[in-house]
């Protein structure tokens, strides 16, 4: 393995771990949509704290992708052929999430819920659906020789992949309730607030039998045990510290806490993994490895360089349209919503 | 039904359908782009509220562009899993640089742009609708160099059974890539232009009363389109023009299939208007030439001839053998509609040419003719659709013509599609796409057509009656 296969491997991992904050919070917005909101004023005052910026965001699932196939395109081929049929609902929870924005804009009054349903059904489908893929990922497919997974239903879905796709919704729902808590003015923020108080005990529970679960169905503790429990309890803290920040009013700490949730999550399997990309169920002769999954040291060479400049540069105008859209956002006055 | 037609029809599907919006959104926007600029110049509020009218559908355009380009950076894992084991070395590299580069300044600008109106400074929200003109013209570099890639494959070795980089230079500066990028800028340059002008005629033909302001605003969009319109038609000729000359070298099939030329001609090439080809029998049917004239369109002098498809399919078995991967190879491609296609394309191009030409001495100042007579503004606004007609086209001539290879001369369809996916998935899939695109369709459709009920003025005095509270005033 050279330097750069695990600079690379890693640099995969942070963009995942990009995408899982910012987008994860999109995806609790979206759900908000219809479980937090009681009307087409507040649903629109909840949108609008995403309006701008869901796009941005999307891109870094949409650069992990292609970073994944230039840098290791036999990782990208294996996952993404044999999870044909999840990724397919993954991009159909995409798309009407995708659309939904827009199409909600320019659509009568009368058609507007509709399309928040579609915006709320697209954002849980996508972390669900992710979910159920990396998880069942870590816990080995079957792979052959030739590097092709042909699985079953049940090598998607099984109790340590559904509860792995769960506690990823949940925490992406969590995630979008503490950033609506501090994007929003007034009865919404706490409402948001009020409701991540009570689900994070939901989440502890999740968050035990998860690890359970990971204990017995992977061989994480055996491959690398330290860096596993550092980052189990790195997950667990985080979401301590976020739930105490929530009861203490320190939105901002909550909303960063959950998000460092979400990314010890991708460090968690990320760690796991190595030094293999994908792990296969029928025997550990063909497990897709970093060395061999990657691409040529001098695509890599051609990679770094252009991430090294252009991702500072994208962080900057990131965090800029961030800071402009610094204002919480109030709720609509009656009239406003319609056109 | 086998898998790769089955992915093959996916890809077709899919790319298509992206490849409606694409020219759309990168078209649109540019001429947003420019309409702004003309407020920030003259400071008239005019073409501010041109500006922000039009780009409503430049909106509703782009989020269709995301969706289903979406599916597209997914579906080469998906479908064609081989391929990007063979190619991800050198294919991936560009797709991930138009992330990297490309869509995150268009996304994150568009947000900028469409949230910020009236409560930036003009340069600065001008400033953002030009980063995102900047993100959809660097991302279509990118994703043509990966396609130009694999009609011309350049600075690579094989090595153990893939593909692998040698010279990322060589992919940038790739012959193919200038004339590709160049045509299919200036077409989706001219699609943007001809959809503004389409949809003004259509707005200017609704019988009802247009106020004074809404009726400028449309002429005036009416005449900056047929402007940009002029100047892209030629563009598009232009460097289609010269796309047709490098093709007779380099990719001989395709040009061959495009002028239905089976067999070698004399040194005297005629060149058909019109012809049928029975694929059984290699016969030219129905067929009315013009003497000389693929002579002078492939090499610019009335003689030199030109070679005919039987030929060219028997130097390609030479050269790459009867039999790639246990299959038995021809390198024969759709002759017909390769044949129509290109008559559609260089056809509608050549008559959006003339029409602007037209149209602009027809709306010359202090002689508007051109709204005087009705029939002028409907064919103007029927335009509208043919520029998805002549991208569409467009497409199938270059990929339909380099079958039956994914990578031309290395690799080919056959050998690209993934093993492992079932018949039965890539049939679901095919299922979903289809009804998700249909339904998006006809949505798209209903609302672009809603919204031009409304006409500029009126949407303006909604809006600004929003921003009579003191307290959301210039707060930001
Ligand atoms: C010539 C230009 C061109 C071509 C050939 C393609 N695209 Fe595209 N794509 C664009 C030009 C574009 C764009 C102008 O940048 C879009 C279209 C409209 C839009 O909204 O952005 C876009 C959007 C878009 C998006 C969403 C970006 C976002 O979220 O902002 C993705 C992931 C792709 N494309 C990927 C692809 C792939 C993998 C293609 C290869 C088959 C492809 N596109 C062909
Ligand atoms: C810039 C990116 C690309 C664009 C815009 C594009 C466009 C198109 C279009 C319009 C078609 C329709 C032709 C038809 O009806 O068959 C098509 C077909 C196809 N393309 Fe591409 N393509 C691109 C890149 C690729 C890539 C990367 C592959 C690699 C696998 C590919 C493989 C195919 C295949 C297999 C077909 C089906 C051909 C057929 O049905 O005969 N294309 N593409
Ligand atoms: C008389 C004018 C034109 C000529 C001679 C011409 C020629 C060509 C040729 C030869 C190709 C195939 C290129 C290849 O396979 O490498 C092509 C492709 C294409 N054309 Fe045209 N074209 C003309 C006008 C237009 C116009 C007006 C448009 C759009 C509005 C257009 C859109 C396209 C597109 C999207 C492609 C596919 C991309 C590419 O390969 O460059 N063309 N054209």
């Amino acid at each position: 393995m050279s330097f750069l296969q695990i600079l690379w491997f890693i640099l995969i991992g942070v963009l995942f771990s990009g995408f899982f904050f910012l987008d994860g919070f999109d995806y609790g917005v979206g759900m908000a949509v219809v479980t937090l909101a009681h009307n087409e004023r507040e649903r629109s005052q909840i949108i609008e704290t995403i309006g701008p910026v869901w796009d941005g965001n999307e891109v870094w699932l949409i650069t992990a992708g292609g970073a994944m196939f230039a840098s290791f395109p036999y990782w990208y081929a294996t996952l993404f052929s044999g999870y044909y049929l999840i990724l397919l609902l993954i991009l159909v929870g995409l798309i009407i999430r995708g659309v939904s924005f827009e199409f909600r804009k320019q659509s009568p009054n009368y058609r507007k819920p509709f399309w928040d349903k579609m915006l709320a059904l697209g954002s849980f489908m996508a972390p669900f659906f992710l979910g159920i893929m990396f998880i069942s990922m870590i816990k080995g497919m079957p792979i052959d020789a030739a590097g092709n997974m042909s699985a079953q239903f049940f090598d998607y879905f099984n109790w340590f992949s559904i509860v792995g796709g769960i506690a990823l919704t949940l925490l992406t729902y969590l995630h979008g309730l503490n950033y609506i808590t501090l994007k929003t003015k007034g009865v919404m923020s706490a409402r948001a607030q009020n409701y991540a108080q009570a689900l994070y005990w939901v989440l502890y529970v999740g968050e035990v039998i998860f690890a359970l679960l990971l204990i017995f169905q992977t061989d994480f503790l055996r491959v690398h045990p330290i860096l596993t429990w550092i980052c189990l309890a790195l997950i667990v803290g985080f979401s301590v510290a976020a739930h105490v920040s929530t009861f203490r009013n320190a939105q901002g700490a909550a909303f960063t806490f959950s998000g460092l949730t979400l990314v010890s999550l991708v460090a968690l399997i990320f760690c796991g993994l190595f030094p293999r990309v994908m792990i296969s169920s029928i025997s550990s002769k063909f497990n897709l490895m970093i060395q061999s999954a990657s691409s040529s040291n001098y695509t890599l060479v051609v990679m770094t360089i252009a991430t090294v400049i252009l991702v500072p540069c994208i962080l900057a105008y990131t965090i800029w349209a961030y800071w402009i859209f610094r204002k919480r956002i109030e709720m609509p006055r009656i009239g406003e919503v319609s056109k | 039904m086998n898998i790769v037609s089955l992915a093959r029809f996916q890809f077709a599907m899919t790319t298509v359908f992206h490849f409606f919006f694409v020219p759309f959104s990168i078209g649109t926007v540019f001429v947003v782009a420019i309409m702004e600029s003309m407020y920030v110049n003259t400071g008239n509020s005019l073409y501010k509220k041109m500006a922000k009218f039009w780009g409503n559908i430049f909106l509703l355009s782009f989020a269709v562009g995301v969706v289903t380009g979406l599916i597209q950076e997914f579906q080469f894992g998906m479908n064609w899993s081989d391929y990007s084991r063979f190619m991800g070395d050198i294919f991936g590299a560009p797709l991930a640089f138009e992330a990297l580069l490309s869509f995150f300044i268009e996304s994150t600008f568009i947000g900028l742009w469409v949230f910020t109106w009236n409560k930036v400074g003009k340069g600065l929200h001008l400033f953002f609708i030009w980063m995102v003109v900047f993100g959809t013209m660097t991302s279509a570099l990118w994703i043509l160099t990966a396609n130009s890639f694999m009609q011309h494959p350049v600075g690579f070795t094989i090595k153990n059974g893939r593909a692998v980089m040698v010279n990322f230079g060589a992919l940038l500066t790739n012959k193919q890539l200038m004339f590709e990028y160049g045509h299919v800028i200036m077409g989706a340059l001219l699609t943007g232009a001809t959809i503004f002008c389409g949809l003004a005629a259509f707005q200017l033909l609704k019988k009802r009363k247009l106020s004074e302001i809404n009726k400028t605003i449309y002429k005036k969009t009416m005449r900056l389109g047929l402007i940009l319109m002029l100047i892209f038609s030629l563009g598009a000729i232009t460097m289609g023009d010269l796309q047709m000359r490098y093709l007779v070298h380099e990719q001989p099939m395709k040009f061959a299939a495009t002028e239905a030329v089976m067999k070698t001609t004399g040194k005297r090439a005629p060149w058909s208007v019109i012809a049928f080809v029975d694929p059984k029998t290699h016969e030219v049917k129905g067929n009315i030439d013009i003497p000389d004239m693929l002579s002078i369109l492939s090499y610019h002098k009335t003689t030199g001839s030109v070679k005919g498809m039987e030929e060219i399919n028997k130097e390609m078995k030479k050269q790459y053998g009867t039999k790639i991967a246990g299959q038995k190879m021809d390198y024969y491609v759709p002759v017909n509609t390769l044949f129509w296609s290109f008559r559609f394309m260089a056809g509608f191009g050549t008559l959006l040419a003339l029409v602007s030409i037209v149209g602009l001495i027809m709306t010359r100042k202090g002689h508007e003719s051109l709204y005087k007579h009705r029939w002028c503004l409907w064919v103007i606004a029927i335009l509208t659709f043919a520029p998805f007609i002549m991208n569409t086209c467009g497409w199938l001539i270059t990929e339909l013509g380099r079958q039956p290879w994914t990578v031309y001369g290395i690799f080919t369809t056959a050998q690209s599609v993934s093993p492992n996916v079932s018949v039965a998935s890539l049939l679901t899939s095919n299922i979903v796409y289809f009804c998700l695109f249909l339904s998006l369709a006809i949505i798209l459709i209903a609302l672009i057509v809603r919204y031009l009920h409304n006409d500029p003025e009126e949407l303006w005095m909604a809006e600004d009656s929003k921003n009579t509270d003191p307290f959301a005033k210039g707060a930001f």
